[in-house]
């Protein structure tokens, strides 16, 4: 069952002179890991907003089309009826964070939804499990670091155990274990909670190997999408300009030059370090 | 060039940010600062223009000491951009963004013009001289502010995480823009934690832990040492990954780069035909 459906979104920002979305169709089915890529000012970001309706309601603007999300037509539902299904997480935390401390902060979501107080603890508890935050839950979201900052956010998002989470490049601020780490536990999610994930990101050797529905926008539009294996073997994914991953492009370097290692394109450094081996080792 | 000796530096909180921290970047150098959230990379570069001064220790900027200058006269000679570039934008419109320091520098009229075409131009920004920086994207905002820096043509150039929300192409132009810089015999120093970045540009590598240097060598030679990265929280390129993988065909692991690596597989898989 489709989760996420959009057909012929167009969107124009009030007073842009050129739609950010420009005739969009895309369905995401529940349970995909759906990474979202593509150059600066794609729209990647502004598609991101229409999942729980910051667009048009928030933002304004001209729009056409249709988003239905878990059943519901998001430009007839106010934002806050979204917010049960769709978490979103932005690309930068200061401006998501307000509370006198991060434990407040992550409750301020299931306050709003009315979760009794016993509920509320063990909600919050986990998300601050989850992100490695409970040691500093009594500390002030603004005298920490940007990293940190971005784990308090996540966890925000994670305590209202939405349907779906999106987060539009949730670790860039992160040392890269500390990413690694966020990017597990969204897999873990996605995983063993079948929680729907759409992930917008340019570091694709981080994060290819998580997806199984991978989106290519170029200009407002979506020009390609699909397995990530075969999307990233497609040499217009690399004109547009998306950043293949190394152990992709090493693998589709041996190819070119005559030393196949099989059909399956790697996503990561572990599967194309296990294709070497099998091509290599004596026998 | 840029000499820190036993730089201490403690916030109002008491909290010591840099315990001990002694550096020397020589003029042309190109130096990358890694190391995990928190362990003081951006406190230690927000001495280099003087934004911050030593506790205890010296930093030295040409020979003089930081504390005997003013901000603005250290400004001159080494530019500072930003991690986050909200804190640095305030302009009604990105040319007038990038005009300001030059005005504030007395540079003439039509250096000004001069100065801030060329840095839109080389930042693919020129499209958006009359927009409000409020108005564009996280990645083009942070290219503003890496313009405006530029166009006073700093000495040096102290980049904390340039790399952040950067598209592929951005990044690969950031790439040969500081590659241009070092040409022109300019030093660049960055805070990041991009390691693929890193890779790509094999500069000197400090690693830095808990307020101190952990590591100070070749990329190549640090990013390939998984138990120091570790330490640091950071994780090997993904080149490096590869091999620490496969080490029992002999192989080396000290890989970082693209085309080597190629050129090592493809010599292995000629002996194993053989």
């Amino acid at each position: 069952m489709a989760i996420i459906e959009i057909k012929n979104l167009t969107y124009t920002y009030p007073g842009a002179s050129k739609p950010s979305i420009h005739d969009v169709s895309l369905k995401v089915e529940k349970g995909e890991f759906v990474l979202i890529t593509g150059p600066s000012g794609c729209g990647k970001t502004t598609l991101c907003r229409c999942f729980n309706g910051l667009v048009p309601h928030f933002y304004q603007g001209e729009i056409k089309g249709e988003v239905t999300v878990a059943g519901i037509n998001v430009f007839e539902h106010h934002t806050y009826e979204m917010a049960k299904h769709v978490g979103l997480v932005f690309q930068n935390p200061e401006n998501q964070l307000f509370a006198l401390s991060i434990e407040k902060d992550v409750a301020f979501g299931l306050e709003n939804v009315g979760v009794s107080r016993e509920e509320m603890r063990k909600k919050v508890d986990w998300a601050l499990n989850q992100t490695g935050i409970s040691d500093i839950r009594e500390q002030s979201p603004h005298e920490i670091s940007g990293g940190q900052q971005q784990r308090v956010a996540i966890a925000a998002v994670l305590a209202m155990e939405p349907d779906i989470i999106v987060l539009d490049e949730p670790t860039s601020f992160l040392d890269p274990l500390s990413a690694e780490k966020i990017f597990e536990v969204i897999y873990k999610l996605n995983k063993e909670q079948g929680i729907t994930v759409i992930l917008v990101e340019h570091r694709l050797d981080l994060t290819a190997k998580y997806a199984n529905h991978l989106v290519v926008m170029d200009e407002g539009t979506v020009r390609l999408e699909g397995d990530p294996r075969q999307i990233l073997s497609n040499e217009e994914t690399r004109l547009i300009g998306v950043g293949i991953p190394k152990a992709t492009l090493l693998y589709q370097m041996l190819k070119k030059e005559g030393f196949n290692l099989g059909d399956k394109t790697p996503l990561s450094s572990e599967e194309l370090a296990d294709q070497i081996l099998e091509a290599l080792s004596p026998r | 060039m840029i000499e820190a000796e036993n730089v201490h530096f403690s916030y109002p909180s008491k909290v010591e940010a840099l315990k001990g921290i002694s550096l020397t970047i020589k003029d042309g150098e190109f130096v990358a600062i890694m190391g995990q959230n928190g362990a003081g990379k951006s406190t230690f570069v927000k001495h280099f223009n003087g934004l911050l001064k030593p506790s205890v220790g010296t930093v030295k900027v040409d020979g003089v000491e930081t504390t005997k200058s003013s901000v603005a006269a250290l400004a001159r000679n080494v530019g500072f951009v930003f991690q986050n570039p909200d804190h640095q934008l305030f302009s009604e419109t990105v040319e007038d963004e990038i005009a300001f320091a030059l005005k504030n520098f007395g540079f003439e009229q039509h250096v000004i013009e001069e100065r801030v075409t060329w840095a839109l131009n080389l930042l693919s920004l020129s499209q958006y001289r009359k927009t409000s920086p409020f108005l564009l994207s996280g990645g083009e905002r942070k290219r503003v502010a890496l313009a405006s820096v530029l166009a006073w043509d700093p000495k040096t150039l102290i980049l904390d995480e340039p790399t952040i929300g950067q598209d592929h192409e951005q990044k690969e132009k950031l790439q040969q823009f500081i590659m241009q810089m070092q040409a022109q015999g300019k030093t660049v120093v960055t805070v990041t934690h991009d390691v693929e970045f890193v890779a790509e540009c094999n500069p000197r590598v400090v690693l830095m832990k808990e307020g101190r240097i952990v590591a100070d060598g070749e990329g190549k030679e640090i990013l390939t040492d998984p138990a120091m990265l570790e330490l640091s929280s950071i994780v090997l390129p993904q080149i490096a990954q590869v091999f620490t993988r496969l080490s029992s065909l002999g192989l080396p692991k000290d890989i970082i780069d693209l085309y080597e690596a190629k050129t090592l597989l493809l010599k292995a898989k000629e002996k194993t035909s053989r």
